[in-house]
Order: structure tokens, then C-alpha cells, then sequence
């Protein structure tokens, strides 16, 4: 009877929840999956079911490929980036955590993951300018051309790249952190006592102990790569207002199909890719993870 | 040295000159290692300084090299032109709606369920929890479109009831609010609490809740941020003017055809200001929150 009682008040609890989570999130997934089978333009008045003609389509889609090419590049550009830099970061920031300035050193490093997108964004623009930025002051001041590094289709690439690993790096050295306060103490010491230098200790001892943390940062750290939007938006459209050379990203590809050329259906197919990826990445990094268990 | 601690043997000189000599080098190491901390953590801020003081520049000093940190002869010319031209303050306080409104949404949300899924073990519970979980992954960008047609069929485009929308729950906070459940309240003190004749809702409201506040702090400030950021749902969702978030207005500002570096500049600062210090503030929530992110294993 207690039993009961307690069922039904968790039921009514956790209902209201529910329909929310069925309603925002739950729906539109099955939605998107739904809609990329068919040619659904907010246009036409019939919406036939195609299969996976959307699929077949996208393979030939010249932007949707660069737009795929460019979106992969970005996001192991940041992955690359990041990883290495945190780890260092992280590491010696954990040295220091008896030193008054811990503090200070997480919280800058950090701040560039908390603030809000587009005005970091335009800070970044404003180095890369090519007429008026610092960086290529700086350039110029060591004798090296100016670059227009906001209009080369190569060098926007790495504009945005580096304007991700910017804000990446301090969630990495965060958690990277966590990880080192989590290793056993007693193994450092007895490395110690083996004559295991600083260094040492980190190569052999903390890169192979953090492991899965790195797993987990660089599927993050990937995963948002992938979904990169605002930056290659904001660093893209130039001050004269003409949106300037475009660095295609999926995202900013399924968008521009779904509203302004009306293909709803294709879009979700795009959608549905950018799905497949992350459930890949997902799952690559809980086999690498379930791997090592047996090991 | 291990028989140095056992046997008590007087170190002699050579010994104890080679003890400060390590020492000394011990120190110079982790000096060079704060010089080292110290300029990685000026290069990671130092954009957003000059973005600030570029905020109080001339557009002659703007292009002044090297580029100066503390402005000659500071102007706020920048920011009374960006609030005649925008409607700047408007943006800002339609962020603050929402990122409210979210933050509120997704704390009761992630309470109760949190709760439920972390107390209760019945079969359909765990089928749903699992549910959750699933979907956790699967990235907003991937399901927003279908959820754009449905902020259109209620009516809601451009209002910040559209915006909440997109951001009424969070499978993480549900998660991060779960394990806090399941770790720091034990199961004898709700039993204690039933047998004093309790009831269920009473129990979450006066036991679990208070007992929660820490964890719930986290997760508050972990969604107002989320949604103060938030660019891509605001983009499609609102697009009349008025109803532009600030991420949304400055980005699109910065598209129009006679907007200089320094007014972009001044905009983008009356935005990082606050949020800068409002970090500063709940830094350690913030840190609690998102350090727990990376423990789901």
C-alpha cells in the first residue's frame, strides 16, 4: 500500500517534466529524423515521402561538402590546439595549487570560456583586421607581409580555430584539474622516491593515469568543434557590412537551407549527419574507455 | 635517505649544502613556472582588455601602434553613440528575461526530477531516466529546426516565451542533481521522516530541497550562463528588432554598413562588463558545476 502511494506520487512528480522533455526535446529529435526522408519545402504543397534521396543528394552538394571538410578541420584543429595546452596548463597550474596565485591563474584562463560569444568574438576580430588589427602590426614589425587573415580562405580557417581553442582551453584545464587532484598521491611519492624527476613522473605517471579524462575532454572539446556556429559567423561577415567570404560550417549550411532556400527536408538531413558524428565520436570514446577497463 | 630517518645520523656539511642547494633550485623552478602561468594567463585575457579599452578610444588612437591599454584621452562618445543608435539596453534586458526564466525552468525541472530518479527505484523510472540519458547527446543544433515549426505553430516567434522554449530543461542538470541526491541525502532520513507521518511533497520540500541548495546553486548559474550565451536558437527564433538577445543584436550590428571598431568595441563591453563580474562573483558555483561536468564516468 506504502508502496503504491509512493509510486504514484513519483509518477505525478515527475510528469510535468516529462511532457516538457517530450515536447522540447523527445519531438524533435524523432522530427528531424522524420523529416529528412522526405522533400518537405515550406514551399510546395506536397511533401512526398523521398527515402534517402536527401542522403544521396548531399554527397553531390558542393557547399554541404565544403561546408563538412571545413567544420572537420575546424573542429581537430581545435582539438589539437587545446588538448596539449591544457594538459600542460593543468599540470602545472596543479603544481602550484599551494601558491597564492592558483586562483587567479584558473579564473583567467577561465573567463574566455564564460563570456559571452560574440563580444569575444569582435575582440578577436578587431587582432585579425587586416587594416587595423595588432597582429598585423605585429607582423609588419618583424618584416613578415600582412596577411588578410579574415578573407584568405586558408587563413580564416585558422582565424577560427584559434578563436576556439581560446575559449575551449580553459573548460579543458578545468577539468584537467579536477583529474589531477583525483590521482593517488602515493603513486607520485613512491616515483619519488625511485628518483623519478618532475617531468618524469608527469610523462610516465599523470598522461597514462588521465587517460580517460583526455577521452572525454577531446570528445567535448570535438563534439562543440562540430557544432561551431557563432564564431565563423561573427569573425566571417565584415565591418562594411557585405557578409564577406563565408567560412562554410554545417551548422550555418543547414541553416541557410532551411530558411532561406525553404528545404526544411533537406536540412534535417544535414542535421541528421551532424547526429551521426557525435554519436560516433560517442561511442568511439566509450569503446577506448571499456578497452582499458580490461586491460 | 631512508636510513637518514631511521637511524638518526647527524647530516654533515656536504649534506646539508646539498640540501639548500636543491631547495634553492626547487624555488627557481617554481618561480619560472609562475612567470610562465602569469603570461599565459595575461595573453588568455589580454583580448578581452583590449576589447575594452578600445570601447573608451578615439578612432584616431584606435589606430595608434602600439596599440595602448589605458586610453590617452578616454571618450565615452562610443557608448552614448551605440545606445542612440541601438536599442542596446532593450537587447540586454531581453537576455536577462530569458536567462532567467531558463534558469528558473531548468532548476525546478532538474529538482524534481533529479530527486524522483535518484530516490525512487521503480522499473519505469529507470526506463525513462535512461531515456534522458540518451538523448543527452544528442546536440541542439541537430533537433532546433523541427522545434523553430513548433515556437511557430504556438505563436511564440520573437518573444522570449520563443527563446524559453529551447531551454526549458537540461539532461545534464537532471544528471548533476541525481548523483548529488543519490551521494548526500541518505535514505534513513526520509524514512525517519515518512515515519513521522510526512508526506512525500513535504518531505521534498522542507528535507530535500535545503539539503540541495549547493548543488542547485551550481546548476543556476551553469544555466543563466548557457542561455545568456545561447546564439543559435535566438538567431532563428527572434528576428524583429525588439526582441533581439544581445548576442543576436551585437552580431548583427556589427553586419550594418556604418558601424566603426570603437562603437562595436563599446557595445560588446557594456555586455562583457557585467558578465565578467558577475562570474568573478559566483566563480566557485560556477567551477563546482562545470568540474562536475567532467566526473559522469
Amino acid at each position: 500500500m506504502l508502496k503504491r502511494k509512493r509510486w504514484i506520487f513519483a509518477i505525478l512528480a515527475i510528469l510535468p517534466t516529462l511532457a516538457v522533455f517530450a515536447y522540447v526535446r523527445l519531438y524533435p529529435i524523432a522530427d528531424t529524423l522524420r523529416l529528412s526522408l522526405f522533400k518537405w519545402d515550406i514551399l510546395s504543397k506536397n511533401k512526398p515521402f523521398v527515402g534517402l534521396a536527401n542522403f544521396r543528394e548531399l554527397m553531390g552538394d558542393h557547399l554541404f561538402l565544403d561546408a563538412l571538410v571545413n567544420t572537420t578541420i575546424i573542429a581537430f584543429g581545435v582539438l589539437i590546439l587545446t588538448i596539449p595546452m591544457a594538459l600542460i596548463i593543468a599540470a602545472l597550474i596543479f603544481h602550484r595549487t599551494r601558491s597564492r596565485m592558483a586562483g587567479f591563474y584558473e579564473t583567467a584562463i577561465f573567463i574566455p570560456h564564460v563570456v559571452s560569444l560574440v563580444p569575444a568574438a569582435m575582440a578577436w576580430k578587431w587582432i585579425f583586421d587586416a587594416r587595423l588589427g595588432p597582429l598585423n602590426a605585429l607582423l609588419t614589425f618583424f618584416g613578415i607581409p600582412a596577411q588578410s587573415w579574415l578573407f584568405d580562405p586558408v587563413l580564416s580557417v585558422i582565424c577560427i580555430i584559434v578563436l576556439c581553442s581560446w575559449q575551449a582551453l580553459g573548460y579543458a584545464v578545468l577539468i584537467y584539474i579536477v583529474g589531477f587532484k583525483n590521482l593517488p598521491v602515493s603513486l607520485y611519492e613512491a616515483a619519488k622516491l625511485d628518483g623519478a624527476s618532475g617531468p618524469q613522473s608527469f610523462w610516465y605517471l599523470s598522461i597514462p593515469m588521465l587517460k580517460p579524462i583526455t577521452l572525454y575532454v577531446s570528445v567535448v572539446t570535438l563534439v562543440s568543434g562540430f557544432n561551431v556556429y557563432a564564431q565563423a559567423f561573427v569573425l566571417a561577415s565584415d565591418a562594411q557590412g557585405a557578409p564577406g567570404r563565408q567560412v562554410r560550417v554545417l551548422v550555418l549550411d543547414m541553416l541557410e537551407n532551411s530558411f532561406r532556400n525553404y528545404r526544411v527536408g533537406y536540412a534535417a538531413s544535414e542535421a541528421v549527419v551532424l547526429l551521426v558524428i557525435v554519436l560516433a565520436l560517442t561511442l568511439i570514446q566509450f569503446s577506448m574507455l571499456r578497452e582499458r577497463g580490461k586491460a | 635517505m631512508t636510513t637518514n630517518s631511521v637511524n638518526y645520523i647527524e647530516p654533515t656539511t656536504e649534506e646539508l649544502s646539498e640540501g639548500v642547494r636543491l631547495r634553492r633550485r626547487k624555488r627557481a623552478i617554481n618561480f619560472a613556472i609562475d612567470v610562465f602561468l602569469i603570461v599565459v594567463s595575461i595573453l588568455m585575457l589580454l583580448p578581452l582588455v583590449f576589447l575594452v579599452a578600445n570601447a573608451f578610444k578615439t578612432p584616431a588612437e584606435m589606430l595608434s601602434w602600439p596599440p595602448t591599454i589605458i586610453p590617452r584621452d578616454p571618450t565615452i562618445a562610443n557608448f552614448s553613440a551605440v545606445l542612440g543608435e541601438t536599442p542596446l539596453l532593450r537587447w540586454i534586458g531581453n537576455s536577462i528575461a530569458f536567462a532567467v526564466m531558463s534558469t528558473i525552468a531548468i532548476v525546478a525541472t532538474s529538482a524534481i526530477a533529479g530527486y524522483i530518479f535518484g530516490k525512487f527505484r521503480f522499473r519505469t523510472l529507470n526506463i525513462l531516466f535512461a531515456l534522458f540519458l540518451a538523448t543527452a547527446i544528442v546536440p541542439f543544433e541537430v533537433y532546433m529546426i523541427p522545434l523553430y515549426f513548433q515556437a511557430k505553430s504556438l505563436g511564440i516567434l520573437n518573444s522570449v516565451w520563443g527563446l524559453l522554449l529551447g531551454y526549458l530543461v537540461m539532461s545534464f542538470g537532471i544528471f548533476l542533481i541525481r548523483q548529488n541526491v543519490i551521494h548526500s541525502i541518505p535514505d534513513e532520513l526520509l524514512e525517519a521522516a515518512r515515519i513521522d507521518g510526512a508526506g512525500e511533497f513535504w518531505i521534498f520540500l522542507h528535507i530535500v530541497l535545503p539539503l540541495l541548495r549547493g548543488a542547485l546553486g551550481a546548476l543556476a548559474v551553469l544555466a543563466f550562463f548557457q542561455a545568456w550565451t545561447a546564439f543559435a536558437w535566438p538567431m532563428i527564433v527572434a528576428t524583429t528588432r525588439t526582441s533581439y538577445t544581445i548576442e543576436v543584436g551585437l552580431a548583427l550590428f556589427q553586419t550594418g554598413f556604418t558601424v566603426d571598431l570603437g562603437r562595436l568595441s563599446a557595445a560588446s563591453a557594456t555586455v562583457l562588463i557585467p558578465s565578467i563580474l558577475l562570474f568573478v562573483i559566483l566563480r566557485r558555483n560556477f567551477v563546482q558545476g562545470v568540474a562536475s561536468t567532467g566526473l559522469k564516468e
